[in-house]
């Protein structure tokens, strides 16, 4: 397994813990396919598919992995189970690192600017509060000063459930009565957060379904607010996506990209049997970096996204 | 709802309707794309194997019946493979006993708590129950006044267990307090779990074992992907739910989640919602699922919905005032007022065939009709009952007072006089085809 960087080994194992699934699935059924075999043949190569699919990779990006690897199989003529591993490996780490540039963004590393403004946003349901408490945690840690903006003035109960979080994670929290305008109480945080010299804002939204256009402009809305506050704010466009979420993610991507220029997704949820094979697609189609992975409900279970050890995780067999 | 699932099936069909007969080869293209589409709506890569399997087998054997017309025939076979794979008949929940108990799970962020609520105020309207809703997620921060806000915008009492921090001893207590306080209708909202997370699943095994609910229902995601047979089949494997609950169709998820689950548990989808508003909540029918799929429109849902919806003693007056063709400006706002207590516009007109795919890229939501009233309400009382009154002045000052302009002004009192000229030759039996084309805003 590759060094650990920035991982501390119960995170990572963590990490192996919620993907375990996956990897038994995948080798169990790989070396299935492979037993008595001498070279790659259709049958593997359908197996593969279905892993594939299975994992909500989607048809589009498994067709072309599936191509890259018979592209490869007809020029390498690997022969075994550990080869067709190895290259599987090396294929679906390529279609991550085409679209990411450099290497994994530390918790520190991210603030580029201060304040720095992250925005959340995503669908109903999917961590949006739960993620922004996570961050908070992980920031202030830093011994960052961290300000949340309780923008998500819809959902019955929302601003009290971060409100909750930011006393947990010892941070402050800006907010008005529910109901209000959410571009009034993102500008209300950024101009708190910056008179009380803050170095993160995160500001909470309420889930909206990328294809309501109204709410969806509300949005840009209150990214235009924010601006007015502070001209290059926000400086990440957070798109939380779930883990389980099928291929409705590509859509949820596209729309929430396209109105508010997401710059990074979060994958939660990847503690359960959900795949996360989302992500592949995701990265492949859209030019958006995967940012962090949340992994459960405590404050903790959030990790910087490192494609190495996602694929490594992905793919790695126990018992080598 | 599954619009997308329809395109591409439209795009399949449209292949073979070129064609005069079905033969092992053009069936296999197309089957080829139907599985694709599945797919594409995250059916289960297993499920949508067998499923085409099954199709193909119906097509090749039927070939010599109907070979005329292999598109049409293709999409009843589909049709009728899909309805049965999402699970025959709809069926009803079980409320026998007093208090009736149905107890709620899911995973995270599934829409448990919203759809606790809807249920609770479904039964109380559809089937005249007093519901008391119980906060038995005691977990995540703020779930529990989430249920209270919404049991309030409901109109139902919620029974929370104060300082109580065991969710059985929660449930058990709620129930308690029903029998004595003559609710009998108790519905048990819970904290979200993943099926792999054995102490929580050990808990809402307990919670069963205490409360031995009527229905036990399993809340999933419509935008679930390829793990939901594995989550429905965990849940049932612990709970043995009665039925499965499909939330957030009210997206563009293609909503392949509900075929899988259907096959994979053998358990009947009852609820579907779709929608924030406390009343976007219906009753699952498979049939008019699988007919969506197929693009084939819900007409029955948009009957029923206006039906319940429509004041029928105000629908005889109105009918009366258009044949003597004094319908006027009050009326019209009554009318774009009935259609707004139906539901979200959007999804009414999804309902009609072919109106969903149209829509699709149409800005038409709940305040689709904001300016319309606006408008109307700038008129005075003299100009809303008499129309012919507004004169060029008359109309500039309704659009300033509106914030809208006279160009919008003058498109409204258009249609408006569009409309009445349909109404009346409608109520004289001509030209009932044309309504929908002609209404204001569609």
């Amino acid at each position: 397994m590759a060094a650990l960087g920035i991982f501390s080994r119960d995170k990572k194992e963590k990490l192996d813990r919620g993907l375990e699934k996956t990897k038994e699935n995948v080798f169990k059924k790989l070396t299935r396919a492979m037993v008595g075999r001498s070279e790659v043949n259709e049958e593997v190569l359908d197996e593969l598919e279905e892993i594939l699919i299975s994992s909500d990779v989607g048809v589009n990006t498994t067709l072309r992995i599936i191509e890259r690897i018979e592209k490869r199989v007809a020029r390498d003529k690997y022969l075994n189970a550990g080869e067709l591993d190895r290259i599987l490996r090396e294929e679906v780490a390529a279609l991550l690192a085409e679209n990411a540039d450099g290497e994994p963004v530390g918790f520190e590393s991210v603030l580029t600017a201060k304040p720095y403004v992250i925005m959340v946003v995503g669908v109903n349901g999917v961590g949006k509060t739960t993620t922004i408490a996570k961050l908070a945690h992980q920031f202030k840690k830093l011994g960052k000063k961290v300000f949340l903006g309780a923008a998500d003035t819809f959902r019955a109960a929302a601003v009290d459930q971060l409100s909750v979080w930011a006393e947990r994670a010892g941070v402050e929290i800006v907010k008005q009565k529910m109901g209000a305008d959410p571009a009034s109480v993102a500008f209300d945080t950024l101009s708190a957060a910056r008179a009380h010299d803050a170095d993160v804002i995160i500001v909470d939204t309420a889930g909206r379904l990328h294809n309501k256009l109204n709410l969806m402009n509300e949005l840009a809305k209150i990214k235009r607010v924010m601006q007015k506050v502070i001209p290059d704010a926000p400086h990440e466009v957070l798109l939380i996506l779930d883990g389980s979420t099928g291929q409705n993610a590509f859509e949820q991507a596209r729309q929430f990209t396209a109105v508010t220029e997401v710059t990074a997704l979060c994958i939660t949820k990847l503690d359960g049997t959900a795949k996360g094979g989302v992500v592949l697609g995701i990265s492949d189609q859209f030019r958006i970096p995967v940012r962090y992975i949340g992994l459960g409900e405590g404050l903790d279970d959030i990790q910087v996204f490192n494609r190495t050890e996602f694929v490594d995780s992905l793919f790695r067999r126990d018992n080598e | 709802m599954f619009d997308n699932l329809t395109d591409r099936l439209e795009q399949a069909f449209r292949l073979l309707k070129g064609q005069g007969m079905i033969t092992e080869i053009n069936v296999a293209e197309t089957l080829k794309d139907v599985r694709r589409a599945l797919l594409d709506a995250d059916v289960n890569y297993r499920i949508a194997k067998s499923f085409t399997d099954q199709v193909k087998e119906k097509a090749l054997g039927q070939k010599i019946l109907t070979a005329v017309k292999p598109g049409q025939m293709m999409v009843k076979i589909v049709h009728d493979e899909l309805a049965e794979l999402m699970g025959g008949q709809m069926e009803d929940v079980d409320l026998k006993g007093n208090p009736a108990v149905i107890l709620i799970a899911g995973l995270q962020g599934s829409g448990k708590t919203t759809f606790s609520a809807k249920l609770a105020r479904h039964l109380k309207s559809k089937k005249g129950r007093n519901p008391l809703l119980v906060a038995g997620d005691v977990y995540r921060p703020a779930a529990i006044e989430q249920l209270k806000v919404l049991g309030e915008q409901a109109g139902i009492p919620v029974y929370t267990g104060e300082d109580n921090k065991n969710p059985v001893k929660i449930a058990r207590a709620a129930v308690r307090h029903a029998r004595q306080q003559g609710y009998n209708l108790v519905i048990i909202d819970t904290a979200g779990r993943l099926a792999i997370d054995q102490e929580m699943m050990d808990e809402i095994a307990a919670i069963k074992k205490e409360v031995n609910p009527n229905e036990t229902l399993f809340v999933v995601d419509a935008m679930t992907g390829q793990d939901a047979v594995n989550t429905a089949r965990e849940f049932n494997n612990r709970l043995d739910y009665e039925g499965v609950v499909l939330t957030k169709l009210d997206g563009d998820t293609r909503g392949g989640a509900a075929l899988s689950i259907r096959a994979e548990v053998n358990k009947p989808i009852k609820f579907v919602s779709a929608g924030e508003k406390l009343d976007a909540l219906d009753v699952f029918h498979p049939d008019r699922m699988a007919d969506r799929i197929l693009g084939m429109g819900d007409i029955v849902s948009l009957v029923e919905r206006a039906q319940e919806q429509y004041d029928t003693a105000e629908a005889r007056k109105m009918t009366k005032k258009i044949a003597k063709n004094q319908f006027n400006f009050n009326d019209f706002l009554s009318q774009v007022q009935q259609i707004k207590k139906m539901g979200n516009f959007k999804d009414l007109a999804g309902m009609i065939p072919g109106m969903g795919k149209a829509l699709k890229n149409i800005d038409m939501d709940d305040n689709a009709f904001r300016g319309v009233e606006a408008i109307i309400q700038s008129m005075t009382p003299e100009e809303r009952e008499n129309p012919g009154l507004l004169n060029g002045s008359r109309r500039k000052r309704i659009a300033e007072g509106s914030g809208t302009s006279i160009q919008e002004v003058n498109r409204l009192v258009k249609q408006f006089e569009d409309t009445r000229k349909l109404m009346r030759s409608m109520t004289q039996g001509k030209k009932m085809g044309k309504m929908m084309g002609k209404m204001p805003g569609m």
